[in-house]
């Protein structure tokens, strides 16, 4: 039991696919300047890792390895498909708001992270598990950044206006600020945590097992 | 100047200086990161996308508009696009592996990661919103593909001089890295209001 906890619990903290191995960054800071809008990405995110998850675990006896990189693809956005579908028709305002991030969850690094090193390998409950931590972790730092930077940047959280202590620093809203803002989020992270953060590298790359980088050097 | 060039020097202005990929609409911020610590490898890579991207729009507009369209199944091209993605860089990674070994070496490595690369399959829905004709489209793939080309040189350079920073222990690395493109992505602020001012827009 205590190992299912694990598997669940190491995407939030101590694996964050953001803020440990750097993944996900563009959605990150793209959709970062609203917490709505960096929490609504996160759930849908999620949503799409834990099916794809689930699917691609089920699928791994059947899919053969040198065409598994097109099958995750089509899986992963066939899901993602799914949920653009369901926000256009539910929450149309998120749907607009999320743009065009919506459909880029299909290329998101995450996803096929965790299916290529986890899911692929792992049983059907641990890959539910893993992809809900992951998805949690990662809706957990988009609220950070999100939260970080809607405050700094328009004096408001979740759209409520916040009790004006200063003029706004709209930097933070704009492109540059979802730069400023992840860069000191992540030396924070690299001050208090015990565990460093990854550099971005081919050790942590999703594609590190396709690519033919390696092989070269 | 009539209306054609003029809509291409706009695509040209927007997507290299005003709205860069990278700086102001973050795609293709992995790449940007992980590939830029030194100038040959961000060349390469700034060429390998600019090149796929220009291709990509050739590939996927035509379906988007000649079959998704009449089908009325328009809500499939993120997968539809995604996988003539894969099936183009599988070829031309066959064709170079083939044909052309040396080329392969030097800017082959770069193409698995484009399957993949959110900046390519964005670039290719953005070009089928509605706004672009045909040629708009392919100007504007490939004007998006050298604006990232143009970032990538410019912060490897900025990455090659920090190197020899000293620089507070919790920042170095990746912090230090972002808080550098901040400052890049500010300097290009300098340039908003361009379209306006020159066509007046």
């Amino acid at each position: 039991m205590s190992k299912k906890v694990k598997i669940l619990t190491k995407g939030i903290i101590k694996e964050n696919p953001v803020f440990f191995t750097l993944l996900g960054m563009c959605p990150t800071l793209a959709l970062s300047s609203s917490a709505q809008n960096a929490v609504g990405l996160g759930i849908a995110t999620l949503i799409v890792l834990i099916c794809s998850n689930v699917i691609i675990s089920l699928l791994k006896k059947l899919i053969p390895a040198q065409v598994r990189l097109p099958c995750y693809i089509t899986i992963i956005a066939g899901f993602t498909t799914f949920i653009t579908l369901l926000l256009k028709a539910f929450l149309p305002d998120l749907y607009n708001a999320l743009g065009i991030f919506l459909s880029l969850i299909a290329c998101n690094c995450i996803i096929f992270a965790r299916v290529e090193v986890f899911a692929s390998k792992n049983g059907v409950l641990d890959s539910a598990l893993d992809g809900l931590g992951m998805g949690l972790g990662f809706t957990l730092a988009l609220f950070i950044m999100g939260t970080i930077r809607e405050i700094l940047g328009a004096g408001t959280w979740f759209g409520l206006q916040l009790p004006q202590l200063t003029e706004p620093m709209t930097i933070f809203i704009m492109p540059a600020g979802g730069f400023f803002a992840l860069g000191f989020v992540i030396a924070a992270v690299n001050k208090f945590m015990k565990k460093r953060p990854h550099n971005i590298s081919c050790d942590n790359c999703p594609h590190k097992a396709m690519c033919r980088r390696g092989e070269d050097d | 100047m009539n209306d054609i060039t003029r809509n291409l020097l706009i695509i040209l202005i927007t997507c290299v200086l005003t709205e860069n990929f990278v700086l102001s609409q973050f795609l293709g911020i992995c790449p940007f990161l992980g590939v830029s610590k030194k100038t040959s490898s961000s060349l390469g890579m700034g060429l390998m996308i600019t090149f796929v991207m220009f291709f990509a729009t050739i590939l996927t507009f035509p379906i988007y508009y000649f079959i998704l369209m009449p089908l009325n199944i328009e809500f499939m091209n993120t997968i539809a696009f995604i996988l003539i993605i894969a099936l183009f860089v599988q070829l031309t990674e066959l064709v170079l592996k083939k044909y052309f070994p040396a080329l392969n070496k030097s800017l082959g490595i770069y193409l698995p990661l484009m399957t993949t690369n959110c900046a390519i399959l964005g670039v290719t829905i953005m070009n089928v919103s509605g706004e672009f004709n045909f040629l708009e489209a392919v100007f504007n793939a490939f004007c998006a593909g050298l604006g990232f080309l143009l970032v990538m040189l410019i912060f490897s350079g900025i990455r090659a001089r920090m190197e020899r920073c000293d620089i507070p222990a919790s920042l170095r690395g990746m912090p230090i890295t972002l808080i550098a493109a901040g400052i890049l992505s500010l300097s290009f602020i300098g340039f908003s209001g361009m379209v306006e001012g020159i066509f007046g827009a």
